[in-house]
């Protein structure tokens, strides 16, 4: 996703924030997960930015996707390349506006980015959990979030918005502590995947575990699986584009050639694009958290989890006001599965809007600066009242 | 906004659920919830229209009304109303019964095709009558069908359901201006506004 990141064009940003860390379920208090296994101790990278109103009814919980972190907005150093990975629609004015509101963003756990993870030391041993980490759920990562609202003493968050495997966390949220949220904003996501989904995963999940470097997990002392890491990356980016979106942005463009080079090189603007996705990626994420993340997703399915195998009972639980949005293009999650959340909403009597973004940028469309998807956000939040719509 | 909306507002308990069926950028959902204290959402087709809603502060799905309107529970709402937009439907009769459905009432209005400058106008030119509220050629209408009062009236009836009130009136298109007809309605009125219920409904 960082592509897109780009400093705002007006320079209008939240300014320097900084990373906090929140640790909880110390042994012997361990967090139980959905598996049965237990963790801990538990730590959460978070990074909060606004001002919690006196009342505490102002907080916005965003919830990430596959390679996000808690870095939405701003910078860590004013020097620093690029702001968060939602810089465009977090900040003074913009679409969450943190004039108004106190947003919240936290590592999932399993990810690598500050929050516990495979690649955290396992305090049992003094190494990195590696395949030693327990595998964790959206769920897990939902019940870890709510262990950070409770601890900012927030008992309603106005809102929980995220994209993709940020959007299951917004759904699970909503069932799981129904009378902790007033609103939710799923974007671009499903209530559970489908095959194509899953096989795009296993893919990538493949491509890792072939590379001999990965070791069954265990690599964090010597060289890293980048190889296989970083065709996963590329099959996932794949994934986010469109034949429309790779069309106008690539079409068959050479790479810094005029003919075709006969040999195995990247030959094409495509490619050589994927390969570049694939290198940065390395550099910034781990093989296992790609593994255990991407396996949450597909494991997760909120009609199985909470509804008996039904949507509609699932979502009775619910009572939050919905936006549910779609980008045309998304073909990861078509706008078909979105429209399975709304139905389901509609059965329940639940508060839903819903509107399928014209994009021609495929999954990604909800990550990318403009102006429909911010507009949206901002005349939904204004009309959510912090008590709730019954 | 629209008289013809205007009508439909007026006939509207305070505090009542809502749904527009075809709610364009949602004006009459807007007067409802902002004059009347209703709970109101709306259908609408167009993206553009939609997200207009939306930015609002309205309750608004995008999608066809046709299929949108079965999912929600029955009883769900005191009003269903579909302002302008019958002479476009596939299946009237499929529509109308979901609409009694999901809701208590309906309220339906069209434009009135036996206003007499069309009758005069297919009499003596000829030709497919086109007027200020229904100014397409037969070539480019979205209209599929004409509706007089006298046939809706009619196909209420037919439908087993019925007709718990009605407006004839006299506007034009977007006028916010207008007039009730008493005389002869279906010769002078432009528009029909009914309401209807089940047929031992309320």
């Amino acid at each position: 996703m960082s592509e897109y990141i780009l400093h705002d064009k007006d320079r209008i940003s939240v300014g320097v924030v900084e990373k906090n860390y929140f640790t909880f379920a110390e042994p012997p208090r361990e967090m139980a997960l959905e598996s049965g296994a237990r963790l801990g101790p538990v730590v959460l990278a978070y990074e909060t930015y606004g001002t919690l109103a006196p009342d505490r009814r102002n907080a916005v919980l965003v919830l990430h996707a596959l390679s996000g972190d808690s870095h939405v907005a701003g910078y860590y150093a004013s020097e620093d390349e690029k702001p968060g990975w939602w810089d465009c629609m977090v900040g003074p004015g913009k679409g969450i506006d943190t004039d108004k509101f106190f947003v919240i963003c936290a590592n999932v756990i399993g990810s690598c980015m500050g929050s516990t993870g495979p690649s955290s030391i396992n305090p049992a041993t003094g190494r990195a959990y590696g395949l030693d980490f327990p595998v964790v759920t959206i769920g897990d990562m939902v019940t870890a979030q709510k262990a950070l609202v409770d601890h900012l003493g927030i008992d309603r968050l106005l809102c929980v918005i995220g994209g993709s495997i940020g959007g299951m966390q917004v759904l699970e949220w909503c069932v799981r502590y129904p009378e902790r949220v007033a609103a939710a904003i799923p974007l671009a996501t499903t209530m559970r995947h489908s095959a194509l989904a899953i096989a795009f995963n296993e893919v990538a999940r493949q491509s890792i575990m072939a590379d001999p470097n990965w070791n069954h997990g265990d690599y964090y002392e010597g060289a890293k699986p980048s190889l296989g890491l970083a065709v996963a990356r590329m099959i996932g980016h794949i994934t986010y584009l469109s034949d429309e979106s790779m069309r106008l942005k690539f079409g068959r463009r050479l790479q810094d050639k005029s003919d075709f080079s006969f040999n195995f090189d990247a030959d094409f603007q495509v490619e050589s694009y994927l390969r570049y996705q694939g290198r940065k990626f390395v550099d910034r994420f781990d093989a296992n958290s790609f593994l255990y993340i991407t396996k949450a997703a597909d494991y997760f399915d909120l009609g199985k989890q909470h509804g008996g195998g039904s949507a509609v009972k699932a979502l009775s639980k619910a009572r939050a006001r919905f936006l549910v949005i779609s980008f045309t293009s998304d073909w990861l999650y078509p706008t078909y599965q979105a429209r399975e959340i709304v139905k389901a909403l509609k059965k329940n009597g639940r508060d839903v809007s819903f509107c399928e973004i014209e994009a021609e940028w495929g999954h990604d469309a909800f990550l990318i600066p403009g102006e429909r998807l911010p507009m949206l956000i901002r005349g939904f939040l204004e009309r959510v009242h912090p008590l709730g719509s019954e | 906004m629209r008289y013809d909306l205007q009508i439909i507002a007026s006939w509207i308990e305070p505090g009542s659920k809502v749904i527009d069926l075809g709610c364009g950028e949602g004006d009459l959902l807007q007067h409802l919830i902002s004059q009347k204290g209703v709970q109101g959402t709306g259908i609408e087709l167009n993206e553009e229209k939609v997200a207009r809603c939306i930015e609002k502060g309205l309750s608004v799905l995008q999608g066809d009304i046709n299929e949108e309107v079965h999912d929600y529970p029955e009883g769900r709402f005191d009003y269903v109303i579909l302002s302008q937009t019958l002479q476009q439907v596939y299946q009237p009769d499929e529509l109308i019964r979901a609409m009694l459905r999901i809701g208590r009432k309906g309220i339906v209005s069209f434009p009135n095709f036996s206003h007499w400058q069309i009758r005069l106008q297919l009499l003596f030119s000829g030709y497919a009558p086109v007027s200020r509220q229904l100014p397409y050629q037969w070539f480019d209408t979205p209209n599929i069908r004409v509706i007089t009062l006298k046939d809706f009236r009619k196909f209420v009836h037919d439908v087993g359901l019925r007709v718990l009130r009605e407006a004839a009136i006299d506007t034009h298109t977007q006028d916010r201006y207008g007039s009730i007809v008493e005389w002869f309605p279906n010769l002078r009125a432009t528009y029909g506004i009914f309401m209807i219920g089940g047929s031992e409904g309320t």
